[in-house]
């Protein structure tokens, strides 16, 4: 099945030029349906209100993991246990690459991990390996 | 040797030191504990009493050189100016590189836009080139975080310089402990600063003169 490049995407950061920086990054592979949040609570508030797939709800959240109040990993783990959310697609995109941090994302049920710098097309990599070749 | 009745005092104003203090002590009150045992060691002393009185004797040099050493460090202007001033300017490295990324950011999204207008061999290029600068500008999110990282470890040393102001510094002495050296370089020189005193490096935006002001400055001496 295609993917569907209109799809919502919610990206979380807490650096703002990180959000503009990933935000061209996905207008350039044709995704601009996104949304913007500062932390993981901010981020869980809009994904609690639109849901997750179909028409209104995110098809994929790309999260930083160090944000105060709530981290990315928060986040993810809130995502996993909520019954509405559970599937959607939740790429980590953080510097932290120790292997623990690794090992607690995919624990949590991350479905796929980017360290922090990257470039273009480790992010479409990594888009393409969650939802499929677009 | 009337040493008991003396030790009796002694490990009485220990105990009450140890109470009102804890395990952290000013090293004036050390210096004190050890001079009073000095003074109990009066009457017939036997070899083992001369060697302890050397050995006491010792350590209260050792600490009193210890403390005029550590207090000529001046650990006051490091805690009340040097760490937070190292913290503002790290701070302010942050902000100017979010503020160049954005402009970086800004000058790149023009290039995408007239990239609709032009051959499409050229847009590709257009494309490619923008996308390697979006990726550059990721630095500025590596960076601001190894400084925050570099600002709390900052934190954490003047958390223990504070400690060791408290130790060296019996309450009372404080204003004198946090006196700033630029502050007493400037009175030794008289008003007009040395050149040294004149390297302050870039202002804070709050602090820095605006253009404006200097071109007015500069007017009143014609």
């Amino acid at each position: 099945m295609a993917v569907d490049k209109n799809m919502k995407v919610l990206i979380v950061d807490d650096y703002k030029t990180m959000l503009r920086i990933i935000r061209n990054l996905l207008r350039q592979l044709g995704f601009t349906n996104i949304d913007e949040a500062t932390d993981g609570s901010a981020a869980l508030q809009l994904l609690r209100a639109n849901g997750a797939g179909g028409p209104q709800g995110y098809g994929l959240v790309i999260s930083d993991w160090n944000m105060e109040p709530m981290t990315g990993l928060q986040l993810l783990r809130e995502v996993r246990a909520d019954a509405k959310l559970k599937g959607v697609p939740f790429i980590m995109v953080t510097a932290e690459s120790k292997s623990e941090n690794v090992i607690a994302a995919k624990e949590a049920g991350v479905s796929n991990y980017i360290v922090k710098p990257f470039n273009a097309e480790t992010l479409k990599s990594k888009m393409v390996s969650v939802l499929g070749d677009f | 040797m009337a040493a008991t009745r003396v030790d009796e005092g002694l490990a009485a104003r220990l105990e009450e030191i140890r109470r009102e203090k804890g395990e952290t002590i000013a090293v004036a009150e050390v210096a004190e504990v050890v001079e009073s045992l000095l003074t109990t060691m009066t009457g017939d002393l036997t070899a083992d009493d001369v060697q302890l009185y050397k050995e006491l004797e010792g350590l209260a040099r050792y600490i009193h050189a210890a403390r005029a050493e550590i207090s000529s460090i001046n650990p006051g202007e490091i805690q009340s100016d040097l760490l937070p001033t190292a913290a503002d300017e790290l701070d302010a490295i942050v902000e100017a590189t979010e503020k160049a990324t954005n402009q970086i950011m800004d000058a790149a999204e023009v290039l995408e836009e007239v990239s609709g207008d032009v051959a499409p061999e050229v847009a590709d290029k257009l494309s490619d080139a923008t996308t390697r600068i979006y990726e550059a500008c990721t630095f500025q999110d590596i960076t601001g975080q190894r400084i925050t990282k570099v600002v709390r470890t900052l934190k954490q040393i003047e958390e223990r310089v504070d400690g060791l102001v408290r130790a060296f510094h019996p309450a009372g002495d404080d204003a004198a402990a946090a006196q700033p050296a630029a502050e007493g370089r400037a009175k030794a020189a008289g008003d007009t600063p040395s050149d040294e005193d004149l390297l302050n490096g870039p202002q804070s935006a709050e602090d820095a003169m605006k253009q404006d002001d200097i071109d007015a400055l500069l007017a009143d001496f014609d």
